[in-house]
C-alpha cells in the first residue's frame, strides 16, 4: 500500500486537509459542514447547499454558473446531503481536471478554489435575503426530491425501518428534511440560517491530488476565512435495548416485499470493539461470502440480495433483502438464526480469515478513489478521533474469534420492518 | 506484445493476440492500490437468435438465458466461485448488457492468482439440472426487484416503443415464464458458441508489470485446446426506421411521474472510426440541447418541469441505438410535448453557436480525464469501444475535430417525428 499522508492545519474558522498524490488526472476540492440534526433546523439545512450551489453573485443564474464550469474543462460542482450519527452532514464537492493532461495549460486548480469561495462566500443576495427566485424552485425541487424517495422501495423501506426503530430520536429525521417544513422558508429565514451555519458548523476543507500542500494552504488563507467556534456536539440520546422485537408490517401495491432488520450493535467508531464490529459484519453479511447471501439466497433461493451493513456513528446495523411476500417467516427465521450462529461462534477459521482479505482489500480500493478516501478520514472528524488509515489495516488483521463473538453478544435486535405487497403478508 | 503510448494523458497501454484469438490488453496504473480485470464475451442479450456451433440452423433460445448463463457460470461442481475470489482477498462480479457478458473482480493482494482463477472459471462451465433450478428462484426475485423499479420500467418501456421487432426491446434478464424453460442442454449450446477466445477480451488494468502478466495469460491459454472457430452467425430481424409507438403510459405505485422521449437512432451499421464520430457527435448534441448549461435546461426548470433527476444518453451499437431525455416531473404531458419541440425545432436552422460547441467540447474533455480515473471505466469502455472496432482513447482527438456543420446536419438527420417516442410512469389512479 502506499502510504497516505493527511496534512492537518487549523485555518480561520476550519481544518485544511491536503493528500498529495499523482495518480489521478482531476484534483478534488470536498467542503464539508457538520452540525447536529435537528427538528428546527433539518429542512433549512437540506435546502441550503441546493441554493447556494444554483447560482451566485457573479454568476446570478443557473446556465450562467453551468457554462463557466464547462469553460473550466466541465468541473463539477454538486452538493450532498448525509447523516452520520446524529449529525447532519452538508458537502459541496469540485472535481476539476489537471491541466497537465490537457493541451491547454492554463492552470485550474486556483480557479477551481475560487469558484468553491464564490459559492460558498458570494451567494446570490438582495440585502438580507437571498435571491427570491432561486429559494422557490428550489423549495419545489426539495418537495420533489422528498417525495421520490416513495418511489425507490428499496429506500423507501429504509427509511421507513429507521423512522420505526428511532422514533423520537434526532437520527430518525431525513436527511432531504420534512415536506411539510418546506413551505415555511423564507430567503430571509434561509439567509439568517446560511449566517449561523458558517459561524457555527465545524467546517473541513479536503484536498486530494496532485497539490502542493504549501501552495493549496496560501490559496485557502486568502479565498476562505471564517470566524473561530467551537463546534457543537450533538447531545447522544439515551437508548435502552428492546425486551420485545418492535414488527412492523405495512402494505402497500409492491411484487417483491422489502424486509429490513435494524440491530443496535452498542458499538460506535473510536469505540476498542469497533475494528472487531467491522469483521463481524464481514462474516455476518457484508459480503458475497457472508452467512446471510449464502443462506438466504444460495441455500434457500429466496432472495437475490441478503446483506447486511453498519452505521458506524450512530451504532447500528441493517440487514436487508427483497423477498416473495410469503416468504417472510422463513427469510425471518434464516436471518435470525445466522445471528445465533455468530454469537455462538459457529464459524470457521476460514471464514474469519478470509472476511479479512476481504476487508483488507476492500479499503484498499476504497482508498484508490478521492471519494472513497475522503469518507475514510471523515470518521475521525465526526468521531473527534485520530485513527490512522494504517490500523484501519493493521488493528483489522488482529480481530480474534473471541472478540467477534463478544461483540455478536452485544448485538440487539430492534425492529423488523416488512414492506409486503398482500394482506397475507401481514 | 505491442505497446501503444498516449502521450497526453500520460498512459501506455500493451496488447497481444493470443494464438487462439483472445486479445489482451494491459494498462499499468501508477500509484494504485487495485488492479481490475475483466473478461468479457462479445454476447448479450440482443444475440437471442443463431446457428448453435456444430449445427446448420438457426435457432432461438428463450429471453434471459445470456444473462442466466452469467449467474450460472459462478458455480462449479465443487462449489462457488465466490468464495475462491474472497480466500485470495478479491470481490467478484458479472454484468450481461445488450451485447456482452462480462466477469471481473478486482484484488489489491494475489494478482496473479486471482486472474488464473477468473480466466479458468470462465473458461470451464459446469452446469446441472440441480443448480439451474435453483437459480430461478433468485433471478425471480432480481425480475420482480426491476419489476417495482419506475426507472428501470421507464427506461424499457421507451426502448419497447422505439422498436418493432429488435431483440434490445427484450427485458436482459428475461421473464419468469422465459427464464422457467432453461434448462442445462440450452446453457451449454450458448456457450460453445459465444465464449470461445476468439469472441472475447481480457482487460487488466491496475498495479501490474505487463510482461508478467502477459506471460501468465500466454501460458494459461496454451495449456488449453480450443479448435479453430468458424463464424458466429447471427440473425436479426429487419427493423424500420421508425418507431414502433407513438406513446406508452406505465400506471405503477408511485408519488412522482416520470417521463422519457426517446429517438431512435440512425446509421446502426456503423463500426469503427465513423461510430466513435456519430456517437460523439450524438452525445454533443443532446448537450448543447439539454445540458445544464443550455437555455432549455433553464426554462425546463423554471417552469417547474424538470427537477435534478433530469438527465439524457445516446447508446449505439451494431444494429441498434437510441437517445432517451427526461426525468421526473409533476407535468409529463406538458414535459414531453416541451423536448420534442425542443427537439425538432433544433432540427431547422442553424441553432448553436461556435462558442456553445466550444464550451460543450472541452466539458466532454474534462468528463473524459475525470472518467480514466477509474480502473473500472477504462476496462469495461475499452472492451465496449473494440468490439465496436473503436479506440476508446481516440475520444479526445476524435471530439476535438467535431464541427459544427457535423453536429447541425446530424440534427437535421436523425431528428424526425416517426422516429421520436414518449414513455411515462405516473401514479396509479391518477391518469
Amino acid at each position: 500500500m502506499e502510504a497516505v499522508v493527511e496534512k492537518i492545519t487549523q485555518m480561520q474558522g476550519y481544518k485544511l486537509h491536503v493528500v498529495e498524490t499523482d495518480k489521478y488526472k482531476t484534483n478534488t476540492l470536498v467542503w464539508r459542514m457538520k452540525a447536529p440534526l435537528s427538528n428546527e433546523d433539518v429542512t433549512k439545512r437540506a435546502l441550503l447547499p441546493y441554493v447556494l450551489q444554483s447560482s451566485s453573485a457573479k454568476y446570478p443564474t443557473t446556465t450562467q454558473l453551468r457554462s463557466y464550469l464547462d469553460d473550466l474543462y466541465g468541473a463539477t460542482l454538486y452538493v450532498d446531503l448525509g447523516k452520520k450519527g446524529e449529525y447532519h452532514i452538508v458537502s459541496f464537492l469540485i472535481e476539476i481536471a489537471n491541466e497537465k493532461f490537457l493541451t491547454d495549460p492554463s492552470p485550474l486548480l486556483k480557479k477551481g478554489f475560487e469558484l468553491l469561495a464564490e459559492i460558498l462566500t458570494k451567494p446570490n443576495v438582495s440585502g438580507q435575503a437571498f435571491d427570491k427566485e432561486t429559494v422557490e424552485k428550489e423549495k419545489r425541487t426539495q418537495k420533489q426530491r422528498i417525495q421520490s424517495v416513495y418511489d425507490d422501495k428499496m429506500r423507501y423501506s429504509n427509511v421507513r425501518l429507521i423512522q420505526e426503530m428511532c422514533k423520537g430520536e434526532q437520527y430518525a429525521l431525513e436527511v432531504n428534511g420534512e415536506a411539510e417544513a418546506v413551505d415555511a422558508i423564507s430567503p430571509e429565514n434561509l439567509f439568517e440560517y446560511f449566517q449561523r451555519a458558517f459561524n457555527e458548523d465545524e467546517m473541513d476543507l479536503y484536498v486530494i491530488g496532485d497539490v502542493k500542500e504549501e501552495e493549496v494552504k496560501t490559496i485557502a488563507e486568502g479565498l476562505l476565512q471564517f470566524e473561530n467556534r467551537t463546534p457543537q456536539k450533538a447531545s447522544a440520546t439515551e437508548v435502552q435495548n428492546r425486551r420485545e422485537v418492535n414488527e412492523v408490517k405495512e402494505v402497500q401495491d409492491v411484487k417483491q416485499g422489502k424486509l429490513n432488520m435494524g440491530y443496535r450493535t452498542n458499538i460506535v467508531f473510536g469505540n476498542p470493539d469497533y475494528f472487531a464490529l467491522q469483521v463481524f459484519n464481514g462474516i455476518f453479511g457484508g459480503f458475497a461470502h457472508s452467512k446471510l447471501f449464502i443462506n438466504v439466497r444460495e441455500k434457500a433461493s429466496l432472495a437475490y440480495y441478503a446483506a447486511s451493513r453498519l452505521e458506524s456513528h450512530k451504532g447500528l446495523m441493517m440487514v436487508m433483502s427483497g423477498i416473495d411476500n410469503k416468504n417472510y417467516d422463513q427469510a425471518v427465521k434464516i436471518i435470525r438464526e445466522q445471528m445465533e450462529a455468530m454469537q455462538k461462534g459457529d464459524f470457521t477459521d476460514a471464514e474469519l480469515v478470509q472476511t479479512k482479505a476481504v476487508i483488507r482489500n476492500q479499503i484498499l480500493e476504497t482508498i484508490d478513489t478521492s471519494r472513497g478516501l475522503l469518507e475514510l478520514l471523515y470518521h475521525n472528524v465526526v468521531a473527534n478521533q485520530d485513527i490512522k488509515l494504517e490500523s484501519w489495516i493493521t488493528d483489522m488483521q488482529k480481530i480474534t474469534k473471541e472478540e467477534i463473538i463478544a461483540v455478536a453478544n452485544k448485538i440487539n435486535l430492534d425492529t423488523i420492518y416488512f414492506l409486503t405487497g398482500t394482506e397475507a403478508g401481514k | 506484445m505491442e505497446k501503444i503510448s498516449f502521450d497526453q494523458l500520460q498512459e501506455e497501454l500493451y496488447h497481444e493476440k493470443m494464438s487462439n484469438g483472445l486479445h489482451v490488453y494491459i494498462l499499468p496504473k501508477k500509484g494504485f492500490n487495485k488492479t481490475y480485470a475483466t473478461f468479457t464475451t462479445k454476447y448479450g442479450s440482443v444475440d437471442n437468435t443463431f446457428v448453435p456451433l456444430g449445427k446448420d440452423e438457426f435457432v432461438k433460445v428463450p429471453d434471459g438465458i445470456a444473462h442466466f448463463l452469467e449467474h450460472k457460470l459462478f458455480e462449479k461442481e465443487d462449489g462457488d466461485v465466490f468464495q475462491q475470489f474472497s480466500k485470495q482477498g478479491a470481490s467478484a462480479n458479472a454484468f450481461t448488457s445488450f451485447t456482452r457478458t462480462a466477469y471481473l473482480f478486482s484484488s489489491t493482494s494475489d494478482v496473479e492468482k486471482n486472474l488464473e482463477t477468473l480466466v479458468d472459471f470462465v473458461q470451464d462451465p459446469y452446469f446441472s439440472d440441480k443448480t439451474v433450478e435453483k437459480e430461478k428462484g433468485i433471478i425471480g426475485q432480481e425480475i420482480t426487484m426491476y419489476d417495482d423499479n419506475p426507472d428501470w420500467r421507464l427506461y424499457f418501456g421507451i426502448i419497447e416503443n422505439l422498436f418493432q421487432n429488435h431483440p434490445v426491446k427484450i427485458d436482459i434478464a428475461g421473464t419468469i415464464e422465459s427464464i422457467s424453460e432453461i434448462t442445462k442442454e440450452w446453457l451449454y449450446e450458448c456457450y460453445n458458441t459465444f465464449y470461445h477466445p476468439s469472441n472475447m477480451l481480457l482487460f487488466i488494468v491496475g498495479a501490474v508489470d505487463p510482461d508478467k502478466i502477459m506471460k501468465q495469460v500466454k501460458d494459461n491459454q496454451a495449456k488449453k485446446d480450443y479448435k479453430e472457430m468458424p463464424e458466429i452467425k447471427r440473425k436479426f430481424e429487419e427493423e424500420p426506421l421508425k418507431a414502433a409507438e407513438k406513446k406508452q403510459v406505465l400506471q405503477m405505485n408511485v408519488q412522482t411521474s416520470k417521463c422519457l422521449v426517446g429517438i431512435k437512432a440512425l446509421h446502426v451499421d456503423q463500426q469503427g472510426p465513423e461510430m466513435l464520430k456519430n456517437e460523439l457527435t450524438m452525445n454533443v448534441l443532446l448537450d448543447l440541447l439539454f445540458g445544464k448549461s443550455s437555455e432549455n435546461y433553464y426554462k425546463l426548470y423554471n417552469d417547474g418541469l424538470v427537477d435534478e433527476s433530469f438527465s439524457f444518453d445516446y447508446t449505439q451499437e451494431q444494429g441498434f441505438g437510441f437517445a432517451m431525455i427526461g426525468g421526473d416531473t409533476n407535468n409529463p404531458d406538458q414535459l414531453a410535448d416541451r423536448i420534442q419541440k425542443i427537439l425538432l425545432d433544433a432540427k431547422g436552422v442553424q441553432t448553436f453557436t461556435e462558442e456553445q460547441l466550444e464550451r460543450a467540447k472541452k466539458k466532454k474533455i474534462g468528463a473524459f480525464l475525470r472518467a480514466v480515473n477509474s480502473p473500472e471505466y477504462i476496462a469495461n469502455q475499452f472492451t465496449r469501444y473494440a468490439f465496436n472496432d473503436m479506440n476508446l482513447f481516440d475520444v479526445v482527438p476524435t471530439l476535438e475535430k467535431i464541427t459544427l456543420t457535423d453536429v447541425q446536419s446530424l440534427a437535421s438527420e436523425v431528428i424526425a417525428d416517426e422516429r421520436i417516442s414518449v414513455c411515462q410512469v405516473v401514479p396509479k389512479n391518477k391518469q
